[in-house]
């Protein structure tokens, strides 16, 4: 790819997004923390201004025209999504709160039904503590034992035991793409693989579905949960698709007021899905902004969104790689193709937490800490990395001033 | 608006690069505490040993950034020699200074006196160069930085005490 290569979208792109005509001390803000969380595009906050100046009633039951529109714009946010990740049905897509919601949602209503004493959990290295805790919770309550898929060379998954590891396994948990290394996992493979051991699949794709095209069922996938601030959406709203058949049978996780049909002093009858599973007054407001930023991303279109990364990611390799050479190490796949735009650093010996300090202080903003993936920082032998990641909205001049504000630390802290 | 000179100061930076009394003591007698900053998994242990009421020996280990470490070093050498007593007013005083209430600034939610005795009976004590410390209550998210090795030194002399 040229190295202009990464511009495709990024200054286009750019203007969409109000936050990002800022300046932080004096220069013009360089957003690199995508991966922790998006910017939002003007359509999303006009869409959610809209919802609360125009139509704002709870959903559901309304009889008055206001809540019906609500009701409404929220169901249509709901077949969007369905659309945007081709499930099957609408009623396959349950909010949550965010992914972490999602899985708790699934280890506790589908795992409290399914596991106990002699069963397994199958989880790689690479997993954020979002699909390593609430399995760790789960096994104490019912006793069944927590495997791991190790982390081999260039930040690819270990599947050399994967036979024995998935041998009498319920479920295996693995994310579609690393929000450290940005290794994008052969999630098919490994979901059929599962699938012949009569392992289920939960597939965490926080980092997948705002950059790449997602298919749920060309994954392979039985359960995947993603969340909406992480794709231009607003935060407290995130998503679990899980097959029908699956919710259908799986127990509810919340329960109160919009999940049940019917209630009596001696017992509930829970509500159709996906409503069995979204207890209480929803995200309405976030919800239509997510839906507006799945109409975003539609129109930018999911294919090139993913060019212009690998195009940006490839660019940014090289910079860093031409600039400081072995002083600094990006961890994980070399090959831009084989992963997402997430750079995780360690240069010379500076610790994360002073070369952000530096890197802030020229308006450069990135995430020093160990990114709730701490098995996968003890397996790279770091306490932590300083992490710049890419979106739509970046563009060279971005990777240029992180190439730069890099020089600058080296010099700060230059022995 | 704060800027990188305020929070690395040129000792912080000399401790930084020339830790003093770092390593292990050997357990016993000395006594070894390890404490956490879980927002960016540093790490710090320390080792005290104390006799007849002196801390007659500290020593420091693990890993961190810039201002956890050289915070570390200073706090050993502040606190090498002194009698316990005056080694707990000494913490009082720096976790004052260290509260974003302590430095004026303003702001509620101050974490950092969890003893509950706040800057009371602590304002006599000398900081000595400990005071080159005072910049990072500017950049609040450093702060865990600076009282992680103080917050386990109180640790291991609790625990030589228990």
């Amino acid at each position: 790819m040229s190295v202009g290569g990464g511009d495709r979208l990024g200054p286009q792109t750019k203007a969409h997004f109000p936050l990002l005509g800022r300046q932080v001390r004096g220069r013009p803000i360089v957003y690199l923390d995508s991966a922790a969380s998006s910017q939002k595009p003007r359509s999303v906050l006009d869409a959610m201004n809209s919802y609360y100046e125009t139509i704002n009633a709870n959903v559901h039951r309304g009889a008055y025209e206001i809540a019906a529109q609500a009701t409404e714009a929220m169901e249509a946010a709901r077949t969007a999504v369905a659309r945007f990740v081709n499930a099957p049905s609408a009623d396959e897509i349950v909010f949550t709160k965010n992914v972490t919601e999602a899985i708790n949602l699934v280890a506790r209503s589908w795992g409290g039904a399914n596991l106990g004493p002699g069963d397994a959990v199958v989880v790689t290295e690479m997993e954020h503590h979002a699909n390593i805790v609430p399995w760790h919770i789960m096994a104490a309550e019912k006793g069944f034992e927590l495997r791991w898929i190790g982390v081999g060379p260039d930040g690819q998954l270990d599947l050399s035991d994967l036979d024995r590891l998935l041998d009498g396994a319920k479920l295996l948990g693995v994310t579609a793409m690393s929000n450290v290394l940005g290794t994008l996992n052969p999630v098919r493979r490994l979901a059929d693989a599962a699938h012949d051991a009569g392992a289920l699949v939960l597939v965490d794709a926080a980092q997948y579905v705002p950059h790449l095209p997602t298919d749920v069922q060309a994954l392979g996938a039985d359960f995947l949960g993603f969340t909406g601030h992480k794709m231009c959406g607003p935060t407290g709203i995130g998503v679990l698709w899980a097959r029908a058949e699956l919710l259908e049978a799986m127990p509810p996780f919340l329960g109160g007021g919009e999940m049940i049909l019917d209630v009596r002093k001696d017992g509930f009858l829970p509500n159709h899905i996906p409503h069995k599973f979204e207890a209480g007054t929803p995200p309405i407001a976030e919800i239509v902004g997510l839906g507006a930023a799945v109409r975003y991303l539609d129109g930018l279109g999911m294919d090139r969104v993913r060019e212009h990364e690998v195009g940006l990611t490839a660019y940014a390799l090289r910079t860093l790689q031409d600039r400081y050479g072995p002083e600094l190490a990006v961890h994980g796949p070399s090959e831009p193709a084989c992963r997402g735009g997430v750079l995780s650093m360690s240069f010379r010996d500076i610790h994360p937490h002073d070369l952000s300090q530096v890197l802030d202080d020229r308006g450069v903003c990135v995430r020093a800490g160990h990114h709730c993936a701490k098995p996968l920082m003890r397996h790279l032998g770091v306490p932590a990395t300083t992490r710049a990641s890419l979106y739509v909205y970046n563009d060279t001049a971005d990777v240029d001033a992180l190439a730069d504000a890099l020089g600058a630390a080296g010099e700060f802290f230059a022995p | 608006m704060a800027g990188l000179e305020d929070l690395y100061r040129e000792i912080i930076l000399d401790h930084y690069r020339n830790p003093r009394n770092r390593g292990e003591l050997e357990v016993p007698p000395a006594v070894q505490a390890v404490g956490f900053n879980p927002l960016c998994g540093d790490e710090v242990v320390v080792y005290v040993e104390v006799s007849d009421g002196v801390i007659t020996d500290v020593s420091t280990g693990g890993q961190g950034c810039s201002i956890s470490q050289s915070s570390a070093s200073m706090m050993s050498t502040a606190v090498k020699g002194r009698k316990v007593s005056e080694v707990r007013r000494l913490v009082r005083a720096f976790k004052h200074m260290m509260s974003i209430h302590g430095t004026g600034i303003g702001g509620a939610g101050d974490d950092l006196d969890d003893d509950g005795s706040g800057g009371n009976g602590a304002a006599d004590v000398k900081l000595g160069d400990l005071e080159a410390l005072r910049g990072v209550v500017k950049f609040p998210v450093r702060i865990k930085c600076a009282t992680l090795s103080w917050n386990t030194l109180v640790q291991a002399i609790d625990e030589t005490f228990a």
